[in-house]
C-alpha cells in the first residue's frame, strides 16, 4: 500500500487539506464572534492570492506573501469597520446576508482593479522538486505543510495563553460579562475579522503557485474550506485542522484513485453526509438543537 | 388589563376591515390583476423580438425570486441551491424531451416532483436542527448538482450544454415563439402569484409568519414547524424546478454555468433587494434582476459591485427592500387627503 503514488497523493493531499485548514480557521473565528457564516472568506484567500502576484514584480517571493497577507488582514479590519461594525447588534442570519454582499462587492472591486486573467508565481523554493520514498513531491507542498502547523501551533498558544487571545475568547463565549471586566465586543469583533482575513489571505498567497489563482476562485476554496470546518465542527480551532486535513486527503486520493470528474463534488457530499449524520462535526460539542 | 383593552380594540376595529396581515402584504386581488393585465399588452409594446422574449424571461425570474422570497422571507429559512433547482428542473424536462422524446408539458409535470423530492432529501435531516442548517446543506448541494450537470457528459451534455431541447406546442401551436411564450409564461408566473396571496393570506401564512419570527413561539402557538417548513421548502423547490422547465423550453438549450452556486448567491440577492417577506419582493426583485443587465450592457462590469454594494445596503438599512420602499410611499400618499 506503501508505493509511490501512495504517498504523493497523500503529501499533495495534505498540503491541500493544510490551507483548507487555514481558511477553515477564519471561519470558526468569525462565526464564534458574531454567530455569522462569513461569505468574504474564500475572497480573502483570492485576495492573498492577486495581492502576491502584484507584488512579487518588485520583490522576493516570501516578502510578496508577506505583505499580501498584511494587505489582506488590513482588507478585513475594514471590511469591518465599513460594514459590520454599525450592523453588529443585528441577527447572526442578517449578518451572514450581509457578508454576501461584502463578498460580492470584495470579489468585484478586485476584478475592476486587477483584472480577470488567472495570476501565478513560483513557489517559495522556486519549482524544486523533493523525492519522498520514490514520490515527486513540490517544494511548495511542504512549505504549506510546515507553515500550516507553525501556524495552528502559534493559533494555539495565542487563543490559550496570551493575555489578547483570552480577551477574544471570553468576549465571544459572553460579550456582556466580558464588557464587565473591560473587553470590547466591538473590538473583538474588529480583531476577529483582522485575524481571519489575515489566515485566509495566507492561505491564498500560498496556494497560487500550486493552482494558480484569478478573481473567481475564491468561492469555491471557501466553501471547501467551510465543509472542513464543518467536518471538524464548526467553532472548533483542532477541529479545523483535522477536518481541513481529512478533506484535503480524502478529495485528492479520489481525484487520484476514482474520479477527476467528480472530485469537486466530494468536499460538499462530506458536508451533506456530514449535516444529515453529526451536524456538530467530529470534535464539536453536541449542543446542536433540534426543533 | 380589560379596562385598556376595549378602546384600543375597538379604535383598532375602526381603521380597517381586512385583517392585519393581509393588509401589511399588501396583496390586493385588484393590483395583481391590474398588474397581470397591463403586462399582457408587453408583446404589443415591445418592438423586437428580443425584448418580447426578455418578457417571458422576467416570468421565468419571477418564478425563481418569488419562490425564494417565500422560503426566506415567509419561512426564515436559506436557501443557497435555487439556481441549482432551477437547473435540476432544466435538465429533467429538456432530458426527458430531447433525448426521451417526451412531450415538453411531461417535463414541465415532471420537474418540480423531482425537484420537490430533492428537497425533502435535503430538508429532513437538516431542517430538524436550530439555525442555519439549511442553508449551509443547499449550498452544498448546489456545488454537488453543478458538478453533477457538467460531468454526467452523457446525459447532460456536459460543459456544452444540452442541445435540441424542442419548445412548446399547445393544439399544433408553436409556443416557442417570443410571443406566445410569453403568454405561457404570463400565465404561469400570474398563478404562482395567486398562489402565494392566498397562500399568506391564509391561516397557513399566518404560521409562516410566526415560524419566521420565533418557531419556539410558532410551535407554542401550535404551528407544526417542521412539517410547515418541509412544505415550504419542497414548494419553494418546486416552483424553481417549473422555472427551470419553462427555461428550457424557452431556450431549447441548457448549460450548467446558468445554474452554478453563484447564480443562487445572486437570487438571494435580488430576493432580499426586492422585499424580504413582503408580497411584491419576488416581482420587484425579479424585474431589477432582468433590467439591470441590459441597462448596464455598456459598463458590464460594474454590474457586480452594485449588486453587492445594493445587498449591504438593503440588508443592513432597508429590510423591507425595494417593497418596502414602495409600501411606505403609498401609505403616505394615502393619509393625504
Amino acid at each position: 500500500m506503501l508505493d509511490a503514488q501512495f504517498i504523493q497523493l497523500l503529501l499533495a493531499g495534505l498540503g491541500t487539506g493544510g490551507i483548507y485548514a487555514m481558511i477553515a480557521v477564519g471561519f470558526n473565528i468569525i462565526f464564534k464572534s458574531t454567530g455569522a457564516l462569513n461569505f468574504a472568506q474564500g475572497e480573502w484567500v483570492m485576495m492573498g492570492g492577486l495581492f502576491a502576484a502584484v507584488a512579487v514584480s518588485e520583490m522576493p517571493v516570501w516578502q510578496a506573501c508577506l505583505l499580501a497577507t498584511a494587505a489582506v488582514t488590513l482588507v478585513g479590519w475594514l471590511s469591518d469597520r465599513i460594514v459590520i461594525r454599525p450592523l453588529r447588534n443585528h441577527a447572526p442570519l442578517t449578518l451572514t446576508l450581509v457578508s454576501v454582499g461584502l463578498a460580492i462587492a470584495s470579489k468585484s472591486l478586485v476584478m475592476l482593479t486587477l483584472g480577470k486573467n488567472p495570476q501565478g508565481y513560483p513557489g517559495l523554493s522556486g519549482a524544486r522538486k523533493f523525492e519522498v520514498l520514490g514520490a515527486h513531491v513540490d517544494a511548495q507542498t511542504l512549505w504549506i505543510l510546515a507553515i500550516t502547523v507553525v501556524l495552528m501551533l502559534l493559533t494555539h498558544v495565542f487563543f490559550a495563553h496570551t493575555r489578547y487571545g483570552t480577551a477574544l475568547r471570553a468576549a465571544c463565549a459572553n460579550p456582556e460579562a466580558a464588557a464587565l471586566v473591560g473587553i470590547s465586543h466591538r473590538g473583538a469583533i474588529a480583531a476577529s475579522f483582522a485575524l481571519a482575513a489575515l489566515y485566509g489571505g495566507l492561505a491564498g498567497a500560498i496556494i497560487t503557485p500550486m493552482t494558480l489563482m484569478s478573481y473567481d476562485s475564491g468561492a469555491m476554496l471557501g466553501f471547501k474550506a467551510f465543509s472542513a470546518a464543518m467536518l471538524g465542527g464548526l467553532g472548533n480551532l483542532y477541529g479545523a485542522l483535522l477536518g481541513g486535513l481529512l478533506l484535503g486527503v480524502l478529495e485528492t486520493s479520489i481525484g487520484g484513485y476514482l474520479t477527476t470528474q467528480f472530485k469537486d463534488g466530494v468536499a460538499f457530499l462530506v458536508l451533506l453526509l456530514i449535516l444529515t449524520v453529526r451536524p456538530h462535526g467530529i470534535l464539536g460539542r453536541p449542543d446542536v438543537v433540534k426543533v | 388589563m380589560g379596562y385598556w383593552a376595549v378602546p384600543m380594540l375597538s379604535k383598532f376595529k375602526g381603521r380597517s376591515k381586512t385583517p392585519a396581515v393581509a393588509r401589511s402584504a399588501g396583496a390586493s386581488l385588484r393590483v395583481l390583476g391590474l398588474t397581470w393585465l397591463i403586462l399582457a399588452v408587453w408583446p404589443l409594446l415591445a418592438p423586437n423580438d428580443y425584448l418580447v422574449s426578455l418578457g417571458g424571461t422576467f416570468f421565468i425570474n419571477l418564478l425563481l425570486v418569488l419562490s425564494l422570497n417565500l422560503l426566506v422571507g415567509y419561512a426564515g429559512q436559506v436557501s443557497l441551491a435555487h439556481a441549482g433547482f432551477f437547473g435540476l428542473g432544466a435538465y429533467t424536462s429538456g432530458v426527458l424531451s430531447a433525448s426521451l422524446g417526451w412531450s415538453p408539458w411531461a417535463g414541465l409535470a415532471a420537474a418540480p416532483v423531482l425537484c420537490a423530492l430533492v428537497a425533502l432529501f435535503v430538508g429532513i435531516p437538516t431542517l430538524r436542527l436550530r439555525g442555519h442548517y439549511l442553508a449551509m446543506a443547499t449550498l452544498g448541494l448546489n456545488a454537488i448538482l453543478s458538478v453533477l450537470f457538467v460531468g454526467l457528459v452523457g446525459i447532460t451534455g456536459g460543459p456544452n450544454g444540452l442541445i435540441g431541447v424542442p419548445s412548446f406546442t399547445l393544439a399544433g401551436w408553436d409556443l416557442g415563439v417570443p410571443a406566445a411564450f410569453f403568454f405561457l409564461a404570463w400565465t404561469v408566473a400570474g398563478l404562482a402569484m395567486l398562489g402565494l396571496r392566498n397562500l399568506v393570506q391564509a391561516r397557513a401564512g399566518r404560521g409562516l409568519r410566526a415560524l419566521a419570527a420565533s418557531d419556539i413561539a410558532a410551535a407554542c402557538m401550535g404551528v407544526p414547524v417542521l412539517r410547515y417548513k418541509l412544505t415550504v421548502f419542497a414548494l419553494s423547490a418546486a416552483l424553481a424546478g417549473v422555472a427551470g422547465s419553462l427555461y428550457v423550453h424557452q431556450n431549447n438549450y441548457a448549460s450548467p454555468e446558468t445554474f452554478s452556486f453563484f447564480n443562487s448567491v445572486l437570487l438571494l440577492v435580488m430576493a432580499a433587494i426586492g422585499g424580504l417577506g413582503r408580497y411584491w419582493g419576488g416581482f420587484l426583485g425579479a424585474l431589477l434582476f432582468t433590467a439591470l443587465p441590459e441597462l448596464m450592457r455598456s459598463i458590464h462590469d460594474a454590474e457586480l459591485l452594485v449588486f453587492g454594494v445594493a445587498m449591504i445596503v438593503v440588508v443592513g438599512y432597508l429590510p423591507a427592500g425595494l417593497a418596502g420602499l414602495l409600501d411606505n410611499r403609498i401609505k403616505r400618499r394615502g393619509g393625504q387627503p
